[in-house]
């Protein structure tokens, strides 16, 4: 709902309004101006967006500071990675290095990038499809809906770590096979959301009142259905971002996502857990860190962005 | 009830066979046959291969038998990688693995969540409260491929008190680990909704009722209270289930018990087709008859529950 001023015309109103003074006392509020009021009044959210902010600094910005590139061996290290690799700044390994002498810091800026990457992309993948799915379901209903939803309920009764480790087995081990398995699946969840929705929205008034001005199915469904979705997909895509890093670190830890040269955060934390036993702890705490920091945020940012949008929990 | 029974049986017997149907065509599409290795064989030798595996006919007489053999044998075939074995034969030998570390970590999940669930809304803003609202918390960031080097990292390598991999027949110690492990991060979901089911409960007329008749406070939560209490966690199990599957795969490769994901990965890497594929379609049909029973239950328990 959208508070906008109300022009009074001053000739037809016994007492004189000032015209100008009374649209500023009236001055709209926003919907979205609210609920950013809201986020930014809650502490953890924003601490959380400010964490987040930084952590992509270093993912995109990171190799200018760095030393050494993440492919170069520091062949002085290599053999004696316990005790030369260390973290240290005189080396310029400021993350110390992995197990074959290449920088630790370039890697994990390296990972963070194609981490977060793999985050957005399956995220935005869920945002469009799912959205454009869900709507167009729960706005035609009826047969349409139900066979759409069924499809739907059988996707998402198949587990689908399995079958994505499968595309990945049969189609090459790559990192464009990963995000089209992620994006295949990571819709599923948001169509159904967005299709409960849909489904109460359809009924409001604003959808007859443009029904009877003769706007088509499609034009109701982008102008005036989707932006008063918008709210609920925020909130859900948020949500949706760690999981795909969390998907995407499962199957790198396991091996079998992002492959050599490239990185992630899965892979980076499956070779530091690897070499744990050998005392070089920090091969495994830096990527971790960078990994549960910004779980962390996405979900603290997640809940405000709910407390701030979602009016049903007010 | 027979209705609602047979309308989800309606989803899940469809799901399976699309599950099978997928599996089957993805592997016939994957470029390149299972045994176009770098040394190229000779066509009469490649022939020979296929004619064994029945490669040679047309797929969909091959999916057919595929089919049939799976729902009336439950046989998945030869494995392609190992001629001697079959595909029953290499899960048989990882199964009981997983089942064994699986259930313990199921229960025990169950268990100690919805403990630490019930007595913190019992004992609503106390340290107890805070503790489970922490771990739950902490629990969606650290999941089984973090919480296993941790572990490793106190218990094995700190402490000294535990192994760091390996299987030894399940023996105690060698079971600890893995159990924790993979069920740290449900067991703090299940707590979470646990508690804030229980809150909702607490608040609701028909306890104020029983505490305003004497009934002890005791009394009030057991007999009263968490049943209704219970219910959202029910359909949480299902999911619960396929993670845990699906995280066994995890636990398998960073403890090398050798269970069934140790198996699935191993086979990943040959490019093991059938063994891949009997294995996804296995874990799909126990999490798929999974739902099924968590659904009816759920249905049986609840008679608002109306379809």
């Amino acid at each position: 709902m959208v508070l906008r001023p109300v022009r009074v015309e001053a000739s037809a109103d016994p007492i004189d309004v000032d015209d100008a003074n009374y649209e500023v006392s009236a001055k709209g509020r926003s919907l979205w101006a609210d609920a950013a009021g809201r986020f930014f009044r809650h502490a953890p959210s924003v601490v959380s967006l400010v964490v987040l902010i930084l952590v992509a600094l270093f993912a995109f910005t990171g190799h200018f500071f760095a030393a050494w590139s993440n492919e170069e061996i520091d062949w002085s290290v290599l053999g004696n990675v316990r005790i030369a690799g260390v973290p240290s700044l005189e080396s310029g390994h400021y993350f110390g290095t992995d197990d074959l002498g290449r920088d630790l810091f370039s890697r994990v800026v390296q990972g963070s990038q194609i981490s977060l990457m793999v985050g957005f992309v399956g995220a935005g993948i869920a945002v469009v499809v799912g959205t454009f799915y869900g709507a167009v379901a729960g706005y035609f209903g009826g047969r349409i809906d139900s066979t759409m939803m069924r499809i739907v309920d059988i996707l998402l009764s198949i587990p689908y770590m399995f079958v994505l480790i499968l595309l990945l087995v049969v189609f090459g081990r790559s990192i464009t096979m990963l995000y089209v398995g992620i994006g295949l699946l990571s819709w599923l969840d948001m169509s159904r959301i967005v299709r409960g929705q849909t489904l109460s929205l359809k009924e409001k008034e604003f959808v007859e009142a443009a029904r009877a001005g003769g706007a088509g199915h499609f034009t109701i469904i982008f102008r005036h259905i989707v932006p008063n979705l918008m709210g609920i997909v925020v909130v859900y895509a948020t949500l949706l971002v760690p999981q795909m890093i969390l998907t995407e670190s499962f199957i790198s830890f396991l091996g079998l996502g992002v492959q050599e040269p490239l990185t992630s955060w899965g892979a980076l934390i499956s070779q530091g857990a690897g070499t744990v036993m050998y005392g070089t702890l920090w091969q495994l705490l830096f990527p971790l860190f960078f990994f549960v920091v910004t779980l962390f945020s996405f979900y603290f940012i997640g809940d405000g962005l709910r407390d701030a949008l979602d009016p049903r929990d007010r | 009830m027979l209705k609602y029974i047979l309308k989800r049986l309606g989803v899940a017997i469809p799901t399976l066979l699309l599950l099978i149907i997928f599996s089957f065509v993805l592997m016939r599409l994957a470029p390149g046959g299972p045994f176009n290795s770098e040394r190229p064989l000779p066509p009469q030798v490649l022939a020979n291969i296929e004619a064994k595996f029945g490669l040679d006919q047309p797929w969909h007489l091959q999916l057919w038998e595929y089919m049939v053999g799976i729902i009336t044998r439950f046989d998945f075939g030869p494995s392609f990688a190992y001629t001697d074995r079959t595909v029953n034969d290499i899960i048989a030998q990882g199964f009981p693995v997983t089942l064994t570390y699986g259930t313990w970590s199921f229960v025990l999940a169950v268990l100690f969540g919805c403990s630490l669930g019930v007595a913190a809304a019992v004992r609503h803003n106390s340290w107890l409260d805070y503790f489970s609202v922490g771990t739950s918390i902490g629990a969606q960031v650290l999941p089984n491929f973090v919480m296993a080097p941790i572990l490793v990292i106190v218990f094995t390598l700190w402490l000294r008190w535990l192994p760091g991999g390996g299987w030894n027949g399940g023996q105690w110690n060698y079971v600890i680990m893995p159990v924790i492990a993979l069920g740290t991060s449900y067991m703090a979901s299940i707590a979470r909704i646990t508690r804030s089911s229980m809150l909702e409960v607490l608040n609701s007329n028909f306890i104020r009722t029983a505490r305003a008749k004497g009934m002890p406070a005791h009394h009030v939560i057991l007999r009263h209270a968490l049943k209704p209490a219970l219910m959202p966690l029910l359909s949480y199990l299902g999911p619960a289930f396929v993670g845990m599957v699906t995280g066994s795969v995890i636990i398998d490769v960073y403890f090398s018990t050798g269970g069934i994901g140790q198996l699935f990965t191993n086979s990943a890497f040959n490019r093991d087709y059938s063994v891949i594929m009997g294995i996804t379609i296995l874990l799909g049909t126990l999490t798929i008859m999974f739902n099924l029973i968590v659904d009816i239950l759920y249905a049986w328990i609840d008679p608002r529950i109306r379809y």
